[in-house]
């Protein structure tokens, strides 16, 4: 098959798939963004054998695959192991206006990073090292964008 | 393990955009490629791998779109959604079962038909990454930054894997970005994600590609030039970002670790002659060199700016222009595969390499390389 396709004009179907879903937190998530939702605290969960301190929290350890039953509160600051500031992105995904972040923060207490966003900025204030802080947004919903974005605090661990 | 080897391999070339061709149309190209270059017929498929993702298809169990395309009616087919290397895994292992003498294992992408950043924000997770807007840059970005940090490496060098690697294609017909580049130039393009610029990342791409494998003596009766698999693992690690430091490559030195084992290599920069890794975003190169043990950790940058990885250098990588040069996710995996195959047989054209006796192919799934598939492919049995 070839030659006249070169002179045809080719035709496209354009779609659109759009499927409602329901995504359950589950026991584990549903105490955490509860627990941000209504109180604005960061839990995560211990390992019982190797005592890790999982940031999100998990219900089993995946070294140990033992359950992590215990719940530790962590603090709302952390320190930043990696960071990028998103210049160009496609629109729907653009939660904040461009450019903004991204960051691995590992919370105080956590012995796990997270991946959150980074707002309200200046570009030297961010680097591997650097100690931000959460900022809540108005009105919790109950998922993670309960957090609106972690800012840097100007301090460096 | 008993003896399996490649003995057909067929690409399409790989283009932006291949409107003229639908998924079926790019799955018959390669499938009937690999027959005509194994000298078979369809009848002589025991049975068939395909891979494929709902997600970029746009519909669902989309493999069983192409099964006329793949030759695969009347026949046992199972699918990889994953990289073609571990496709080809699959393909092996059903070889190894015993209950099967040749497997084709096809693979097939059109990010042409869809848009990449929204189907790549769709592989993290939907409680707690998703809706924050990540995807396949922003990440890999993090992991850049990650990995630069910890060990210093530059910006600088790996603009030379974007040199090196758009330049190679030059003499690749099937690329679709040979690039005649210089380090100013990749240097002073856009930020897309910093420290991503835009020549650092990968095309999108379409494109389709397929192997053949069999087993020891069924290669023998189908070919003169067979390629041997010496050694193959892959190995996973932590889905959530933050679980794993992005700078580490654990996964990729376990599966670098048994494949080795499996193929009595252990010197890999001296008993591999070439290497053909997922080099989605350059900085992926040196880090996955590191990973594979070609050098200490943190020397990759080096390693690359040392020349040695040059296709005239000791340790060509990338030789065909790599994932930089044309992407089509899915096939590249086994299109690194084929390369290789082809780089062993003496058959990889203007871009061959002299002396290939061993090569290594490497593919990665899911966000960050969070898996690897290593494979030692060789010319003797």
């Amino acid at each position: 098959m070839d030659d006249w396709r070169e002179k045809q004009e080719l035709l496209v179907m354009d779609g659109r798939i759009k499927v409602p879903y329901r995504w359950f937190a589950g026991e584990v998530g549903t105490r955490y963004l509860e627990s941000l939702r209504d109180q604005g605290v960061f839990l995560g969960t211990r390992c019982p054998q190797c005592g890790i301190v999982y940031h999100i929290p998990r219900r089993n350890c995946p070294d140990c695959f033992e359950e992590c039953s215990e719940w530790v509160e962590l603090g709302r600051e952390g320190t930043l192991e990696s960071y990028t500031v998103v210049r160009k992105h496609h629109p729907q995904l653009s939660v904040l206006p461009l450019p903004y972040g991204y960051g691995i923060i590992k919370l105080d207490g956590a012995d796990t990073g997270f991946l959150h966003l980074i707002g309200e900025f200046d570009e030297e204030d961010l680097a591997v090292g650097a100690r931000v802080e959460a900022v809540f947004s108005d009105a919790r919903e109950g998922n993670i964008l309960d957090v609106k974005y972690f800012r840097p605090t100007g301090g460096v661990e | 393990m008993d003896a399996v080897a490649i003995v057909g391999v067929g690409m399409t070339q790989i283009k932006r955009e291949r409107k003229a061709d639908g998924y079926p149309d790019l799955v018959y190209e390669a499938s009937r490629a690999a027959l005509d270059d194994a000298g078979m017929s369809i009848d002589q498929v025991d049975n068939v791998i395909t891979v494929s993702n709902d997600f970029f298809d746009g519909r669902t169990i989309s493999s069983m779109a192409i099964q006329d395309a793949c030759g695969s009616y009347d026949k046992n087919v199972s699918t990889v959604e994953g990289d073609g290397t571990f496709g080809a895994f699959y393909g092996l292992m059903r070889i190894l079962s015993g209950s099967y003498g040749t497997t084709l294992v096809c693979a097939h992408h059109k990010g042409s038909e869809s848009q990449m950043p929204l189907i790549t924000n769709a592989m993290f997770d939907p409680i707690y990454a998703r809706f924050l807007g990540i995807d396949a840059v922003t990440s890999s970005a993090l992991q850049a930054r990650a990995y630069m940090e910890k060990y210093g490496v530059t910006e600088e060098q790996c603009a030379m894997v974007s040199v090196k690697n758009h330049g190679n294609a030059l003499k690749n017909p099937v690329a679709q970005l040979p690039l005649e580049l210089t380090v100013e130039e990749v240097m002073s393009s856009p930020y897309i994600s910093d420290p991503i610029k835009l020549l650092d990342c990968c095309p999108i791409s379409d494109g389709a590609s397929a192997v053949i494998l069999a087993s020891g003596d069924r290669a023998e009766k189908i070919t003169e030039k067979a390629v041997w698999v010496k050694g193959v693992a892959h190995c996973s690690s932590a889905y959530h970002l933050g679980d794993r430091n992005l700078y580490c490559v654990c996964a990729l030195n376990e599966a670098a670790k048994k494949a080795y084992s499996m193929a009595g290599i252990s010197e890999p920069a001296q008993d591999i002659d070439l290497v053909e890794l997922y080099d989605a975003f350059t900085y992926m190169e040196p880090l996955w060199l590191e990973g594979l043990g070609f050098c200490e950790r943190g020397e990759g940058g080096n390693l690359t700016a040392s020349g040695k990885t040059a296709t005239g250098g000791e340790l060509p990588v990338n030789a065909s222009g790599g994932c930089l040069s044309g992407n089509p996710v899915l096939v590249a995996g086994l299109n690194r595969i084929i390369e290789c195959a082809l780089q062993v047989r003496g058959d990889a054209g203007e871009h061959q390499v002299p002396g290939v006796k061993t090569a290594l192919a490497h593919g990665i799934n899911g966000p960050c390389g969070q898996a690897h598939c290593v494979w030692i492919l060789g010319g003797e049995k």
